[in-house]
């Protein structure tokens, strides 16, 4: 199938692949959190049927449909991606697994990494079975990431760390975490290296952290006197920044392209109208109304974007474009999904539950990877070229 | 579907017409006709059509480029920058884009659309919403042909126009006529509108149509006109975007030169922010602009939620971009020896031309299930 080039002979193909092995209970549409298989040596999976189609898609490198064969993904270019994207939209399939592996860590390898790192890394990645989180901020160092201070000391034979991340994503169930540590004191971007370290080394200890909405997704990481074998550098020693502002890209991509956009995929008026009376509150509809122009439009600068990527024109500092009407947006969705659930939607507990939940993390979309102040301080100084 | 990048033709014309616009066209020159008590260029539109302008959605065999929807987006585009007036829209665009579709096409009717001859306008609106579904019009049927009654306005182009085509209400349905602007019964008065662009208000007495007048079938006025409107409708978004870019160029420009407490007013975190959403507001337009002109390329029947969320899109961008442009300008952005002003009175003008925001969201809102 994936020698397949033609688009269209592809697409017949893929959706006989799909027939034949997707799962049924697979096809209840876009993943969100309680939907997400995210892979790795502690993951449960919800249901055979989830494991089952995991390891089939994995087999075909469609958990990474864009990957080279070889680091374990599929091989596709823009063409055919989209074909595999619309095939799985057209019979409601979920994505068969997610990741900070595949989002993050993944293109910042294939982009920085040695081929001995992309074979080491890369296909567990693709096959879910090592997962990943990232180690970036710092109890010091939020927006102004570059001050992050968590020591990385050149022992001859290995590497030594010592120090404390914040916000780190998932890290009390990941494998192992990308992180970025000092090795040079004095040069703030220049002092900086991107290394990667197995949770399970000695002196790696992590806590969640919870959150308003309830949950902790999030964790408060420490390395105390962690011993890292010197080849765990990706990209060069001291030039971490270069790997980390690369990844950021990525990350701002994917806050604004993965799940942002259920709006685009599933109306957000049709949602709205199930608990509210079909929507005849004018304030209520109107703002729906926006809401979705914007939220299609949005879609299309994604697919626009990606269009402009395979054309050769890179995306570059418009990202943070992206992550940042991405976020606003799905806040705002987040705020009218409230409203139309009215008291229903405030239970913490019960038939309703999550609704809440899931507006409260919301508002970490525009804290996280980037504040929407930091976004548009990119945008105005990197692509408008306002002082400063 | 295509890519949502300009082709290398989209993007050469483009910049052949960026070139020409801002020689032969610039704002001034829209200033100069404004002064002269003047809404139209005749010399100009002539330019345009020897480019071939007038016959970008004119099939070859007809004189005709026929270079699609997206292609006349990007002139659209271009000529809203600077603000360039032209029948364009309502002549090219519409006009073309309806006549094509009727199997006889109405004699060499798009040969002298394509030429530059023919100037049609779209007499549609009635009231000050546009709701071509509530026509009031009528066309009583008087032995084989018809009488027109009723009152247009906001007829765009239509002063000038010499053709017209216009939206009358047979029996319980709707038919569209394509007549002389000239014709006995017929009486034009200029709107003087904010934007000092060509309007119309047209008085229809008893005017006498033959079947040969109709376009496409009686009854049927929507299977011709709702391609004609769409088209418009993204064309028109087209050059609201082009609108929003030119006044936004002029606003970031001013941010780096102009100085206050000594530095320049783009060091200020209040404005840059500002910027920077409103360009983020731009580009999201631009991707809706063009999905439009692709969608109407390659899909026409199912390219209205497409259409509309590229008008809905391109009027809230073009209001802001206005809005933007004239309180970070300051008072000179108040006078009317500057550009921006213009800008505001086009934007205005065009959210509420062929359908505005509410219209359109609305139509995205059915389409989208509720």
């Amino acid at each position: 199938m994936l020698d397949i080039q033609d688009p269209e002979q592809f697409r017949s193909a893929l959706r006989a692949w799909l027939e034949e092995n997707c799962p049924e209970e697979m096809r209840d549409g876009a993943a969100d959190e309680t939907t997400i298989c995210w892979g790795g040596k502690n993951w449960k999976f919800s249901s055979e049927a989830q494991k089952i189609w995991l390891e089939r898609a994995a087999a075909e490198g469609l958990t990474v449909p864009t990957w080279p064969r070889e680091y374990g993904g599929a091989g596709l270019d823009r063409a055919r991606e989209k074909v595999f994207q619309e095939e799985m939209a057209r019979i409601n399939a979920r994505t068969p697994l997610q990741s900070f592996g595949i989002w993050m860590l993944g293109p910042a390898l294939l982009h920085f990494g040695t081929h001995e790192q992309k074979l080491e890394y890369l296909p567990p990645i693709a096959r879910g079975e090592i997962r990943w989180c990232q180690g970036y901020s710092e109890p010091g160092a939020g927006s102004d990431l570059a001050g992050l201070q968590t020591k990385c000391e050149d022992m001859g034979d290995r590497w030594l760390v010592n120090g404390q991340k914040v916000w780190t994503s998932y890290a009390d169930k990941a494998d192992w975490i990308f992180a970025l540590v000092r090795t040079d004191k004095e040069s703030k971007h220049k002092g900086i290296s991107f290394l990667l370290i197995d949770m399970t080394s000695d002196g790696v200890s992590t806590r969640p952290i919870k959150l308003i909405s309830g949950a902790s997704p999030f964790c408060e990481t420490f390395f105390d006197n962690v011993k890292v074998p010197k080849h765990h550098v990706v990209g060069e020693v001291n030039r971490g920044w270069d790997v980390a502002k690369y990844l950021l890209t990525h990350e701002r991509e994917m806050i604004s392209g993965s799940g942002m956009f259920a709006g685009v995929s599933r109306s957000l008026g049709a949602v709205l109208a199930d608990d509210s009376d079909g929507l005849t509150e004018p304030t209520l509809r109107a703002k729906a109304m926006e809401a979705e122009v914007d939220a299609l439009a949005v879609g299309l600068t994604l697919e626009r974007y990606k269009d402009q990527a395979e054309a050769g024109g890179g995306v570059g500092d418009a990202s943070a474009m992206l992550k940042y009407m991405g976020t606003e947006l799905n806040k705002r969705r987040h705020e009218l999904l409230m409203a139309a659930g009215g008291s229903d939607a405030l239970e913490w507990d019960g038939t309703h539950a999550g609704r809440a939940g899931d507006w409260l993390r919301t508002k970490a979309n525009s804290i996280e990877g980037g504040t929407s102040e930091v976004m548009l301080s990119i945008v105005s100084r990197r692509v408008l070229g306002l002082p400063g | 579907m295509a890519t949502l990048v300009k082709t290398e033709e989209e993007t050469m014309l483009a910049d052949a017409a960026r070139g020409f616009l801002d020689d032969a066209a610039p704002v001034t020159h829209l200033r100069g006709l404004r002064d002269a008590g003047e809404t139209h260029d005749p010399a100009l539109w002539k330019e345009m059509a020897q480019m071939g302008w007038a016959g970008i959605l004119v099939p070859e065999e007809q004189g005709g480029s026929d270079m699609g929807h997206a292609a006349a987006g990007v002139l659209a585009h271009e000529m809203g920058k600077t603000l360039a007036t032209s029948p364009f829209l309502s002549s090219a665009v519409i006009a073309a884009t309806a006549l094509r579709q009727v199997s006889d096409a109405r004699g060499d009717a798009l040969q002298r659309i394509a030429s530059g001859e023919a100037i049609y306008a779209l007499a549609v609106d009635e009231g000050n919403k546009f709701a071509p579904d509530a026509t009031a019009m009528t066309a009583e049927r008087v032995g084989n042909g018809f009488r027109l009654t009723g009152d247009k306005t906001f007829v765009v182009d239509g002063a000038l126009a010499d053709r017209l085509l216009v939206l009358a209400r047979t029996e319980e349905a709707l038919t569209l006529f394509d007549i002389p602007a000239d014709r006995d019964g017929i009486t034009r008065s200029a709107q003087n509108m904010i934007d000092a662009r060509d309007s119309a208000r047209i008085r229809f007495d008893g005017v006498e149509a033959t079947g040969d007048d109709v376009v496409g079938q009686v009854d049927h006025a929507m299977d011709v006109l709702k391609p004609a409107l769409e088209a418009g409708q993204a064309a028109l978004a087209a050059e609201m975007s082009g609108l929003a870019a030119g006044a936004f160029g002029m606003t970031v420009e001013y941010l780096k030169e102009r100085k206050q407490f000594g530095i320049a007013i783009g060091n200020f975190q209040a404005l840059q922010h500002r910027a920077a959403h409103l360009w983020c507001e731009t580009e999201v337009t631009a991707s809706a602009i063009l999905h439009a002109g692709r969608k109407l390329d390659e899909d026409p029947a199912n390219a209205t939620l497409a259409v509309s969320l590229a008008k809905a899109r391109a009027t809230s961008t073009a209001q802001l971009a206005v809005m933007e442009g004239v309180q970070m300008h300051g008072g000179i952005g108040m006078t009317d020896a500057f550009d921006m002003g213009f800008y505001m009175k086009r934007a205005r003008v065009s959210a509420e031309w062929l359908g505005d925001y509410g219209y359109h969201a609305g139509q995205v809102a059915r389409l989208r299930g509720f």
